[in-house]
C-alpha cells in the first residue's frame, strides 16, 4: 500500500506543478497583452505620458490627448484585443477538433465565407452595425457546412475536408475581389480591410458585438473544453469516455464559427491570427492543460503587436493583416513540410 | 466493484446501407473474460462497437442492466462501461500520467475539482499496469506494448464493471500479448471487472477467456466454454479451414492446429497431403519439427 500511497504522492505533486508552471505562463502572457496595450495607447506619432492616458480612460476631458487616446487608441487597442482573442479561440478549437493545425478556419475558408458576406452585406445590400456580424456568422456557419458536406465520404477525413477548405477559400476570396471591384467608391483602406484584415478607423462602438461574441461563444466553449480535451484522444475513445461526441462537436463548431464571424464582420479576416495562435499556445504551454485561454490570449498580442509594427515599427504603413500575414506565410509552409514527413496533431 | 449484466437482442447495425449484424442476441457472461472470435467481416468489432454505442442499432437492442444504453446519458454508460477501441489517438507530447487522468473524465461533472479519490484510480491504475515508472514519459516515446498498457490503464483508471476491447493485442509481438491478456486477466479476478474483446487469434482466446463467441456472417454461430466451442467442426464452419484440435499441454485448454494445403506431414485422415517436391534428388521428408502422426 505505501508503494501506492508513494505514487499517489508523486501524482499529486506533478499536478501541482503543472499547475504552477501554468499559472505562470498565463501571468506572463497576461503581462504581454497589458504592455502591449498600454504601449498603443501611450505612444504613437506622439507620446503620451501615463497620467494622461489614466486620466483619459477614466473619461475626464483631456485637451488633445483626449482625441488621441480616446478616439483613435483606445479603440484601436479594445478592438485588437477583442479580436485577436477571437481568432485565437475560434482557430483553436477547429485545430483541437479536427486534430489538425491546418485546419484553421483561416485556411478551409470559414473567415473568407464570414468576410465575402459582410462586403457583400455592405457594398450591395447597404447593410451596417450588427446586422453585418449576423449576416457573417450565418454565411460562415454555411460555408461551414458547405465544406463538411463536400469532404463527407463514409465520415469525414481531416486532409480532404482541408483540401476542400483551401478550395472554398479561394471562390471566397474572388468573390470578394469581385464585390470590391464593382464598387465605384471603395477605397484601398476598405479594401484591404476585407482582403487581409486591419483594425484602420476603429470605433469604440464596434467593441460591442465582438465583447458579446466572446462572453457567448467563448462560454459556450469553456463549458465544453474538458469535452474537447477528451476529443484529441479520437472520437471513439472519447464517447467510450462519456462525451457525447455529435452534439459536442457541432456546439463547438457554432461557438468556434461564431466567433471567426464576428471578428471578421468587425475587423476583416486578420491573416493567420486563428492558424497561428493555437499551436503557438501549445509550444508554450506544452501540455500544461488547456490551450483555450492561452490561444485567446496569444491571439490578442498577435493582432496588438502586428497592428503596433504595421503602424510604426515598419518603413510605410500597413494593415495589421499584412503583418501577421507575413508572420503567418513561413509557418504555413513549415507545417506542411513538417506534415508531409510525419502525421501530426495540435 | 458492482455487478452489471450485458445483453444484445435481436440486433440489427452496421454502416451506409448494409446490415453487418443480422438479428444478434447475446447474454455476456457478468465477471468472466469473454472473448469474441470469427472471420474478418463476420461483424465481431461491428458487434463491440454497437455494444459500446459507438453506432446505434438499425433494430433491437443493447441492455445493461435491463435497460437500452441508447436512451442512456453518455457520462452514466461511461461510468459503468469502458472501451478500448482499435485505434486511440494519443495527442502529441502528452505523458503518460496526463492519459491515464482522462480515464477519469466521466466521474467529473463540469465544474468539480480533480480529487485525492481521482489520484488514488490513477495511481492504482498504473499499478496494475506496471507503468508507474513510465508516468512522467510522453506516449509517443514508449513501445508498442508499453503503449498497450497505458492504454489498458486508462480504461482502468475509468473503473468500470465492463471492459470491451476490440482486437488489444493487434500488432504486438507474442510476448505483449501474453503481457496484455495476462494483465486483461489479473483485472477480472481482482477487480472482478467483466471482460469482452475481440481477438484473431483462437488459441489465445480459447486460452485466456471463460467464455467463447464464434461469429459467422453477422450471426452468433456458437458460444460457450471454450472446450464447447473450439472443435474441429465449429472451426470448419466458422473459418471454412480444417483443423485438428488437440489439448494445450500448457492450459489444458483446447489448442487449434491448423491443416492448411502444405506443409502438413500428415492429415487428420492419416493421409500424407504435402506435396513431394520432384526433379532433385534431396530427400523429401518433412523436417522434425513437425513431430510424427501416432
Amino acid at each position: 500500500m505505501s508503494a501506492l500511497d508513494a505514487t499517489i504522492e508523486r501524482l499529486a505533486g506533478a499536478r501541482g506543478r503543472r499547475a504552477r508552471r501554468r499559472r505562470l505562463v498565463v501571468l506572463a502572457l497576461l503581462a504581454l497583452v497589458g504592455s502591449a496595450f498600454w504601449l498603443t495607447l501611450s505612444l504613437g506619432q506622439s507620446y503620451t505620458p501615463p497620467g494622461e492616458v489614466l486620466r483619459v480612460l477614466f473619461g475626464e476631458p483631456v485637451p488633445g490627448a483626449g482625441f488621441t487616446v480616446g478616439e483613435l487608441r483606445l479603440p484601436r487597442a479594445l478592438l485588437s484585443v477583442l479580436a485577436g482573442a477571437s481568432f485565437g479561440l475560434g482557430g483553436v478549437v477547429f485545430q483541437i477538433m479536427l486534430r489538425n493545425p491546418l485546419a484553421s478556419p483561416d485556411i478551409i475558408g470559414i473567415s473568407w465565407g464570414a468576410s465575402a458576406a459582410a462586403v457583400i452585406a455592405i457594398v450591395v445590400l447597404s447593410l451596417s452595425g450588427p446586422i453585418v456580424a449576423v449576416v457573417a456568422i450565418v454565411a460562415a456557419l454555411a460555408v461551414a457546412v458547405l465544406i463538411y458536406g463536400l469532404s463527407f465520404r463514409n465520415g469525414v477525413a481531416g486532409t480532404r475536408l482541408i483540401l476542400v477548405g483551401i478550395g472554398v477559400s479561394a471562390m471566397m476570396e474572388s468573390v470578394i475581389a469581385y464585390v470590391l471591384s464593382q464598387a465605384p467608391a471603395w477605397t484601398l483602406q476598405e479594401a484591404m480591410r476585407w482582403l487581409t484584415g486591419s483594425v484602420n478607423g476603429a470605433r469604440l462602438a464596434d467593441a460591442l458585438p465582438l465583447l458579446l461574441s466572446l462572453v457567448a461563444f467563448g462560454g459556450m466553449i469553456a463549458a465544453r473544453a474538458r469535452d474537447l480535451d477528451v476529443l484529441r484522444l479520437g472520437d471513439d475513445t472519447a464517447a467510450a469516455l462519456g462525451v457525447p461526441v455529435g452534439a459536442t462537436r457541432v456546439l463547438l463548431l457554432v461557438a468556434a464559427v461564431g466567433l471567426i464571424a464576428t471578428a471578421t464582420a468587425v475587423c476583416g479576416p486578420i491573416s493567420f491570427v486563428a492558424f497561428l495562435s493555437g499551436p503557438i499556445a501549445a509550444r508554450v504551454f506544452a501540455n500544461d492543460g488547456s490551450p483555450l485561454f492561452p490561444a485567446a490570449l496569444v491571439g490578442a498580442v498577435l493582432v496588438l503587436v502586428g497592428d503596433y509594427a504595421g503602424q510604426f515599427l515598419l518603413p510605410g504603413r500597413y494593415p495589421v493583416g499584412v503583418v501577421t500575414g507575413a508572420l503567418g506565410a513561413p509557418y504555413l509552409i513549415y507545417l506542411i513540410v513538417r506534415v508531409n514527413r510525419s502525421g501530426t496533431s495540435l | 466493484m458492482t455487478r452489471h449484466s450485458l445483453t444484445v437482442t435481436g440486433l440489427c447495425a452496421g454502416y451506409g446501407d448494409t446490415d453487418v449484424l443480422s438479428g444478434l442476441d447475446l447474454v455476456v457472461p457478468t465477471g468472466e473474460v469473454t472473448a469474441i472470435v470469427g472471420a474478418n467481416a463476420c461483424g465481431k468489432s461491428t458487434l463491440l462497437r454497437a455494444m459500446s454505442r459507438l453506432i446505434a442499432p438499425r433494430r433491437g437492442e443493447v441492455l445493461l442492466d435491463g435497460k437500452a444504453i441508447h436512451h442512456m446519458p453518455s457520462r452514466d454508460l461511461a461510468r459503468v462501461m469502458g472501451l478500448l477501441p482499435q485505434a486511440p489517438i494519443a495527442p502529441e507530447g502528452i505523458t503518460v500520467a496526463d492519459l491515464v487522468s482522462r480515464g477519469r473524465h466521466p466521474h467529473q461533472g463540469l465544474f468539480s475539482r480533480w480529487t485525492r479519490r481521482d489520484d488514488e484510480a490513477v495511481a492504482a491504475a498504473l499499478t496494475a499496469t506496471r507503468t508507474t515508472d513510465l508516468a512522467e514519459r510522453p506516449v509517443d516515446e514508449l513501445s508498442g506494448g508499453q503503449r498497450q498498457r497505458v492504454w489498458i490503464a486508462m480504461a482502468l483508471a475509468q473503473e468500470t464493471g465492463i471492459l470491451l476491447l476490440d482486437e488489444p493485442t493487434t500488432f504486438l509481438d507474442i510476448a505483449h500479448q501474453i503481457e496484455v491478456l495476462d494483465l486483461l486477466t489479473d483485472l477480472n479476478e481482482t477487480r472482478g471487472t467483466t471482460v469482452v474483446m475481440v481477438l484473431h487469434d483462437l488459441n489465445l482466446a480459447a486460452r485466456y477467456a471463460d467464455h467463447l463467441v464464434a461469429m459467422a456472417g453477422g450471426r452468433l454461430h456458437v458460444r460457450g466454454r471454450p472446450d464447447e466451442v473450439l472443435t474441429e467442426g465449429n472451426v470448419r464452419a466458422v473459418f471454412g479451414l480444417e483443423s485438428r484440435v488437440v489439448t494445450d499441454p500448457v492450459s489444458a485448454r483446447p489448442m487449434m492446429l491448423p491443416i492448411g494445403r502444405r506443409r502438413i506431414a500428415e492429415a487428420a485422415d492419416g493421409r500424407s497431403v504435402d506435396p513431394q517436391p520432384t526433379g532433385s534428388g534431396a530427400p523429401a521428408t518433412s523436417p522434425g519439427w513437425v513431430g510424427t502422426a501416432p
